[in-house]
């Protein structure tokens, strides 16, 4: 099979060898350049998958799915200029011919050939390294195939935890040893250099690391090497130089890269001494017509194994097809890293080794509170300048990073050892000059990003969106906040009209001033009448810090009409009513009060997906009858209908379940019945499992919790909806009383901090510093809040009380469930069923809109 | 003019149309300060609200957007100044002084006459 490349006069054909990161990219840059469409381009490609976020492979574990992860094609797709095959390997370049060969048979011609076949992972020649059970760690199916062998131990009853040895102690074996953990293996992480991650970090850096990383519950085994994997009935067990065997479920090899030059290699191009296409500062091989660029390039003799240098390439090469003289800059090959997972912080720029003649290191190494932090610096010269900053290490808190490594090259702004202890100088963007790199990963300076805010990208997403700064490893965002700010661009978060401050800030006004009215608010802080939008927020907040029943005094005239009448307003304007199951446990006789109440008052009875039964088609004037049934045998609401606290869903756990290892049904019962009643900017969803099948699946909830042998697991952060998100770990193995406290306080902080309709999931992403930060507030009490957090949960717990019994029980609260004020009995005439399979649901609405006025007569 | 205390036949007046006579509806007591309250003026559904300031509005009380008798259950508040009532189905605004739809220029809902008259809330009959 032969397709010659149709290709129109002055049209070329360019043939790109790999459809990873780089390769992506390069295709994406060219596209959006070449206007004229001079270049023809087809992309052949190993992976069956489309391009796909590599350096975000971990959080495939975690729940992101294979979209998640796409890279951004969707110009590409549609473009007639460009074709994908994907799932055929080159199996043959010919240079003399200008053509290539796959794996299935296809031959193409080029004009310019781009080899961005990345790398294949090193596998060091030990025997029983092809045994099943062992994996590398590179690819989606890579992850597919580990997952599916983890889920298999785990579902074996075999005595024993499940284990799972690394091969690799640097950055993807420490990514990978995270990975296995939350697939329910206790990984242990074998690393032949004496410390871990030791391209970026120095041995004291690499001590602390390992005690971090130790206490996370990954144990690791530092200067000793695997020699040998064999059988042991269903399991494997892994020699090393030591002598010592370690059992395990899985072995996974992250011991390093290898550049993926094979073609290359044989068709005659030279390769670096290390591996990798030889090419030059063009990104060129050694043939004019073949280029080579990403992981499987030797740059003047040199890989690089990571995607922003590989992105460089791309636009490099971009440009030369287009005619332009691009060339790489030694600035664009910076191998800076910051890596952070199980809360420990890891980073690494510049000359992390001070392998700079005469380089000196000023180091702040605090043991108690677990932090390293070096900085390299070139000797002072003699005329008494500041000292030039060469690189860094920082371990335990890099949260400095961001502000240091753009600082690399010029002289510091302050003495180095303040710029890297606590509570000493932070450098300030504002000093930072226009070649400052800010995102290494797309190679974005401070420059970039000031031009694109003159030219109107007046936010992050904005920013992003014109610079692709942050939208690789996403550790510059906090950045670029700092750089809109410094370019005079506010960022609004005001409520809305009536008030200036964010939801955030109305809680602490509130708390702190002990305002109890919207009146008293509005009238100190505010302006106007408030609104729809205002009105609930500043009900809810009154709401959470326990100021009596949503419905007393001013409070009814703030609340939505679903708070307002305690139900769930219907398209038709009845209403429906969730009485509260909690945890989804229910007596017949409940069951059959339920069934009663619904029957007697013709509701449509639907369950719903978390775990109860909501009755359809209630009339405000029936509502207060219905409570007084269910009330009467012992229900409560449910809150539907509320910004709180919804359900807690469990599966039936220990009590029946021959895997369960915990009883989920009474934790879920004890959480719902904690948490019932209380108001939040969103509503909240949890569940329990009792083992880790997740049967009630918690990772899709709010708060999420899965039983461990040992105790629980906390997930949170977890939604479904428009946008699904998994719950991702908070804390693992705690135990009943720790959980629950976890719990309060990350409710009690969202409650606080987050922004009016804003769930957990977007809130930790909106924090500084993400869910570690969230662990370091809640966990560890950095902030020393948590003693109030757990006071004012307490608060809420011993204050709690039904809101429906708190209506039937107020006369005066009672009159306000009417149909018309002066008619109180007679029905509305509006509100029309039709049978629907055997129940009654809403008539069609009649049609209205185009009618300039409307009254019904 | 006199006051009549209800009837199956009565028609709200428009604002700025002749008043005949007033139909007591309810007392001023029985509106929530910045909440509303459906009546039932004929076969008219009615949304009345009473502002804080003690101000009355009466409006249609049918959606226009779905047809819902749902608009007095809607909270109310301002937009630049004007006193405005949200749609609590999908939230579009209208104005209490008019009936205009403030995020809809085609739509718009009857404004009806009202006034406290003794302790009553009466609302104006054709």
């Amino acid at each position: 099979m032969t397709e010659q490349s149709v290709t129109q006069q002055g049209v070329n054909h360019l043939v790109v060898v790999g459809n990873g990161m780089v390769g992506h990219r390069l295709v994406s840059t060219l596209r959006a350049r070449d206007g004229d469409g001079t270049w023809q381009i087809t992309v052949l490609g190993e992976e069956s998958r489309p391009a796909y976020d590599r350096v975000a492979l971990s959080s495939y574990v975690d729940g992101a799915s294979e979209q998640d992860l796409r890279l951004d094609d969707a110009g590409l797709q549609d473009d007639p200029l460009v074709t994908h095959h994907l799932g055929d390997a080159v199996v043959e370049v010919d240079p003399g011919g200008r053509r290539v060969t796959t794996a299935s048979g296809r031959t193409l011609g080029y004009d310019a050939l781009v080899f961005a076949t990345g790398s294949y992972a090193f596998v060091p020649p030990v025997t029983g390294r092809e045994l099943p059970g062992c994996f590398v760690y590179r690819t989606l199916d890579d992850l597919d195939a580990i997952t599916e062998a983890a889920a298999a131990a785990v579902a074996t009853t075999a005595p024993g935890r499940r284990s799972a040895v690394v091969v690799g102690g640097g950055l993807l074996g420490l990514e990978a040893a995270r990975a296995l953990r939350l697939l329910g293996l206790s990984p242990q992480v074998v690393e032949v250099a004496p410390w871990l991650m030791p391209v970026q970090v120095d041995a004291r850096g690499g001590a602390l690391l390992h005690r971090l990383v130790s206490e996370q519950g990954i144990a690791v085994r530092t200067g000793v090497s695997l020699t040998g994997i064999v059988r042991d009935r269903d399991r494997l067990v892994a020699t090393l130089s030591d002598g010592v065997e370690l059992d395990a479920d899985v072995v996974v090899f992250a011991a390093g890269i290898r550049a993926a030059d094979g073609p290359a290699r044989a068709c005659g191009l030279p390769v670096g001494p290390r591996g990798g296409v030889l090419v030059d500062d063009r990104c060129r091989t050694a043939d004019e017509h073949v280029w080579a660029i990403g992981e499987c390039a030797a740059l003047e003799g040199r890989t690089y194994g990571l995607v922003a240098p590989g992105y460089a390439m791309a636009e490099v090469v971009a440009d030369r097809l287009l005619g332009g003289s691009a060339r790489m800059r030694p600035e664009q090959l910076d191998t800076s890293t910051r890596l952070k997972l199980l809360g420990v912080d890891v980073a690494g720029f510049g000359d992390a080794h001070a392998a700079t003649e005469g380089a000196l290191e000023v180091v702040v190494d605090d043991p108690v509170a677990g932090t390293y932090a070096k900085l390299v610096v070139a000797p002072p010269s003699s005329t008494g300048d500041a000292s030039t900053l060469l690189g860094g290490v920082l371990v335990g808190d890099a949260s400095r990073y961001g502000a240091l490594r753009p600082l690399m090259g010029a002289p510091l702004p302050a003495d180095p050892v303040a710029l890297i202890s606590t509570g000493g100088a932070e450098p300030d963007a504002s000093a930072l000059p226009d070649s400052a790199q800010i995102c290494s990963c797309n190679a974005v300076t401070k420059g970039d990003l000031c031009a694109a805010i003159d030219g109107g990208a007046h936010d992050v997403p904005a920013l992003k969106a014109c610079t692709r700064a942050g939208t690789t490893c996403g550790s510059c965002v906090p950045a670029l906040t700092r750089i809109l700010q410094q370019q005079g661009v506010e960022l609004s978060t005001a409520l809305c009209a009536h008030f200036d401050h964010s939801r955030a800030e109305l809680f602490e006004i509130v708390a702190g001033a002990g305002i109890t009215s919207f009146s008293a608010l509005l009238s100190r802080y505010g302006r106007g009448r408030g609104c729809e939008v205002c009105k609930p927020v500043v009900a809810s907040i009154l709401a959470s810090l326990g100021t009596g029943h949503v419905l007393d005094g001013e409070q009814a005239s703030l609340q939505d009409t679903n708070d307002h009448f305690l139900a769930n307003l219907q398209r038709n304007g009845t209403y429906s009513v969730v009485p509260r199951i909690a945890g989804g446990e229910v007596t017949p006789a409940g069951l059959i009060v339920i069934g009663e109440v619904a029957r007697d008052f013709g509701l449509y009875t639907k369950i719903t997906g978390g775990q109860r039964i909501d009755l359809f088609g209630a009339r405000v004037d029936d509502l207060p009858a219905i409570w007084r049934r269910l009330v009467d045998a012992g229900f409560e609401s449910g809150h539907a209908y509320g910004k709180s606290l919804r359900t807690v869903k469990s599966c039936v756990g220990s009590a029946w379940c021959r895997y369960g290892v915990q009883d989920s049904v009474a934790m879920a019962v004890e959480l719902e019945l904690r948490y019932r009643g209380l108001r939040s900017p969103h509503k909240l969803k949890s569940g329990v499992s009792g083992c880790a099948r997740e049967c009630a699946e918690a990772r899709s909830k709010d708060f999420g919790v899965i039983a461990t042998e040992q105790g629980w697991n906390l997930y949170v952060g977890g939604n479904g909806g428009f946008t699904p998100r998994h719950a991702e770990l908070l804390v693992s193995d705690v135990d009943s009383a720790t959980l629950i406290r976890t719990i309060d306080r990350f409710l009690m902080f969202y409650i606080r901090t987050a922004d009016r309709l804003q769930r957990t999931a977007p809130w930790i992403e909106s924090l500084d510093g993400g869910l570690d930060h969230l662990r370091s507030v809640i966990v560890d009490d950095a902030l020393g809040i948590c003693a109030d957090l757990d006071a004012a949960m307490q608060r809420h717990v011993g204050s709690y009380a039904d809101e429906w019994a708190g209506v039937l029980d107020d006369p005066e609260k009672l009159s306000r469930f009417v149909s018309f004020v002066n008619a109180p009995d007679a029905p509305d005439p509006t509100i029309r069923f039709v049978p629907e399979r055997g129940q009654a649901i809403p008539a069609p609405a009649p049609v209205l809109l185009g009618v300039p006025e409307v009254s019904a007569r | 003019m006199t006051t009549r205390l209800d009837t199956p036949t009565a028609v709200p007046a428009r604002a700025g149309e002749a008043v005949s006579c007033w139909l007591t509806v309810c007392t001023v007591e029985r509106l929530l300060p910045g909440r509303g309250a459906a009546a039932l003026v004929g076969g008219t559904q009615v949304a009345l609200f009473r502002l804080a300031d003690g101000a009355l509005h009466a409006l249609g009380n049918i959606d226009p957007f779905t047809g819902a008798g749902v608009v007095s259950r809607g909270l109310v508040g301002d937009r630049d100044g004007e006193p405005t009532v949200a749609s609590p189905l999908h939230k579009q605004v209208f104005a209490l002084r008019d009936g205009r739809c403030l995020d809809d220029p085609d739509v718009r809902l009857p404004a009806f006459t009202v006034r406290a008259v003794g302790g009553d809330v009466q609302v104006g009959l054709r």
